[in-house]
């Protein structure tokens, strides 16, 4: 008796599954699980706040206008802390209890460089927002990132030290996955551009002064100083070099393209350059440049919805939200795999960090366009024009 | 080395110096009536800073510090009476323990309270890039406002242990407590009281050193561990030792990285730690005497 209701209901459940066949576009379809892993506070917490509140602005817009595809997004936001080691048992847990669709974030590139190996095994998308060359090199099949890759910002620096006529140069970075990876690109990229690196310093995250390191910068003789960090110890270092009477050339990587720095670091900040995304000069761009659109949009409807300026980094999120929304739009169906390759087929695809060119040997998808070079002028940022 | 490079090393040792010194006095006053450290003391650090810049969008500058270390004050002798008086008879690790835990609990209070973002107040002279130029060598003005303070600070202690009744009584409950208590001293208010003067001097210390360093909510640990090893090189509970201490501190660290990598820093930090921790325990102004006497 007992076997034959089982056998019934394994009848049933097998009929069950053939004939559930999946209805795209209809309404009520299964929904999609998407992880979002983000340095909400920490000493990353400049980049992971505007993230997080990014991703809950979108996931609600996308779920008004009812899902992607019919498919409702229903988002897990998790708080790394800016810590490799909390991502890393986040992204775990996401993974084999929640059993995400995809990733979004995390927000630095220690972290992401922590669960590339973890999400690429278990199959599940990771689009990170950091700029680790490391990220997308050596390409791993389901790891993707939206920010500006590194290598990009320190060619953008080089070249207008070289149209400065800047030689002899002095590094500072923070000993976080940023600041190194920053730090190997500097190195290897300098003799390209003829450059002398004359000092190179490493600095802890927590740094309350600064002031020594910058001393031994002085007596190098350099003609202009690069630091690699995100921590607030940009503003630290700006103000300290100031205070001791460094006056050559700051420039700073494109962490810095947070306003808030800048009003940290009040006067010292002016005349920093740094290379950027166009979101923060949005509103001074020409109005036939291609991101325009995209990036006035993006501003309004952040700057309605938090009352803060929008970020840089809050647009990393915006655009991998973006090119996933797209690849899933593009898939047959929802198939971790199919969608994959979705992605790496998108191309022109206008976003806040520029515009991106995926392939299957690119998961960055920006070229050196992405970026601009800016400047702090009177506490604001401004593209910057030459000498 | 030239002789401007020496004295902007020199100054710049000052700077760092000047900032673990204002912080480790902090570690004395709960230490000399209690015999423990508050590991929370950082924290009041970072409360004296976040109250002072919110207080400050709408007060004069002056008006705002004295309102944080007033606030900051009484929420050390709020924190003492809450969790710390409830205790019968501590001992030293429950004690210890305790003031991490408050330390965590304030640490996200004030994330919640305000955010994670950097904040800092103006500078009290002159601005981010303003320097005193003294043989070819700058200092920040700032600077010297911590300098001065540390020596307020120690001027003020030092008169308050001495010459007021309720500061000798709390030097009497440090020395010992029943027979303090045998001539009428109530030593719970005593420790309630040494909470609320090491928070107002950390509130201090946060509002003067928040123009240079900055605040953020999570800003308090990283300082203590400084403040703290400072406070033991100097012996602890010997606050004109901490200033030095502090700023002998700083002034080695400044010319360890004119010669070695700034990564190494650390490592000679803790080497000096060592050092007086396994040769002299009682710090390097302490007296030895005094030390053997205390359980920690």
């Amino acid at each position: 008796m007992h076997f034959r209701s089982y056998f019934a209901a394994a009848a049933i459940a097998v009929v069950a599954l053939f004939t559930a066949v999946p209805v795209r576009a209809a309404p009520g379809a299964e929904p999609v699980k998407i992880g979002a892993i983000l340095a909400v506070s920490g000493p990353a917490s400049f980049l992971g706040s505007p993230e997080a509140n990014t991703v809950v602005m979108l996931v609600k817009r996308i779920n008004d206008k009812g899902g992607i595809n019919g498919h409702k997004v229903i988002l897990l936001l998790k708080d790394s802390k800016s810590d490799p080691q909390i991502a890393l048992s986040l992204a775990r847990q996401i993974i084999e209890e929640e059993q995400v669709f995809a990733i979004i974030g995390p927000s630095t590139s220690g972290e992401t460089l922590k669960i590339k190996q973890l999400c690429n095994d278990a199959k599940t998308i990771l689009i990170s927002c950091a700029s680790a060359e490391g990220i997308t090199n050596p390409v791993a099949p389901y790891v993707f990132t939206t920010a500006q890759k590194d290598a990009l910002a320190v060619r953008k620096i080089y070249e207008t030290m070289k149209a400065l006529n800047l030689h002899r140069i002095a590094i500072a970075s923070s000993n976080t996955g940023f600041g190194k990876a920053g730090k190997t690109q500097l190195e290897n990229l300098a003799p390209e551009f003829g450059i002398e690196i004359a000092a190179d310093e490493v600095y802890e995250k927590e740094a309350t002064d600064l002031s020594g390191l910058l001393t031994k910068i002085k007596a190098a003789n350099v003609q202009a100083v690069v630091n690699w960090s995100i921590e607030p110890a940009q503003a630290l270092l700006a103000k300290n070099m100031r205070q001791i009477g460094l006056t050559v050339p700051l420039f700073q990587s494109h962490g810095f393209a947070n306003i808030l720095y800048a009003k940290v670091a009040g006067a010292a900040a002016e005349g920093i350059l740094f290379p950027s995304g166009r979101l923060v000069v949005a509103g001074v761009l020409p109005k036939d440049n291609p991101q325009k659109k995209v990036l006035m949009e993006y501003k309004k409807e952040y700057e309605t919805d938090y009352k803060e300026d929008a970020s840089t980094f809050g647009g990393h999120v915006w655009d991998a939200l973006m090119l996933l929304t797209r690849a899933i739009e593009a898939a047959p169906d929802l198939d971790r795999e199919k969608v994959r390759s979705a992605l790496e087929n998108i191309r022109g695809c206008v976003g806040i960090g520029g515009i991106f060119n995926l392939s299957a040997t690119d998961h960055s998808g920006l070229d050196e366009s992405a970026f601009s070079m800016l400047t702090v002028k009177g506490g604001k940022f401004i593209p910057y024009s030459g000498k | 080395m030239p002789l401007s490079l020496i004295l902007q090393y020199l100054f710049s040792g000052i700077t760092a110096g000047a900032i673990y010194a204002v912080i480790a006095i902090g570690f004395n006053i709960v230490y000399n009536t209690t015999g423990i450290i508050n590991f929370a003391q950082g924290e009041f650090v970072m409360l004296g800073g976040m109250i002072a810049i919110s207080l400050g969008g709408f007060m004069p500058l002056p008006v705002a510090v004295a309102g944080a270390v007033a606030i900051t004050a009484l929420v050390g002798g709020l924190l003492e009476f809450v969790f710390i008086r409830r205790m019968k008879n501590p001992t030293v690790i429950q004690m210890i323990i305790v003031t991490i835990g408050l330390s965590i609990l304030i640490r996200e209070a004030a994330l919640h309270v305000w955010d994670e973002k950097v904040h800092s107040l103006p500078y009290f002279t002159g601005n981010e890039i303003s320097s005193l130029r003294i043989f070819g060598a700058c200092l920040s003005p700032q600077v010297l406002w911590v300098l001065g303070t540390c020596a307020a600070v120690v001027a003020g202690l030092s008169l308050f242990f001495t010459h007021t009744a309720a500061g000798r009584a709390m030097r009497a409950c440090s020395a010992d407590r029943i027979g303090a208590m045998l001539c009428g001293i109530n030593a719970r208010t005593m420790v309630t009281l040494s909470f609320m003067i090491s928070a107002a001097i950390g509130a201090l210390a946060g509002c003067v050193i928040s123009p240079i360093t900055s605040t953020t909510y999570d800003c308090g640990t990283s300082l203590a561990v400084k403040g703290f090893t400072v406070a033991i090189i100097g012996g602890l509970g010997n606050s004109a030792g901490a200033v030095v201490a502090g700023l002998l501190l700083g002034i080695v660290e400044a010319f360890c990285i004119s010669f070695m990598p700034m990564s190494y820093r650390d490592v000679v930090v803790i080497a000096i730690l060592l050092a007086a921790l396994s040769l002299k325990p009682s710090g390097l102004f302490g007296s030895s005497a005094s030390h053997a006497l205390k359980e920690f």
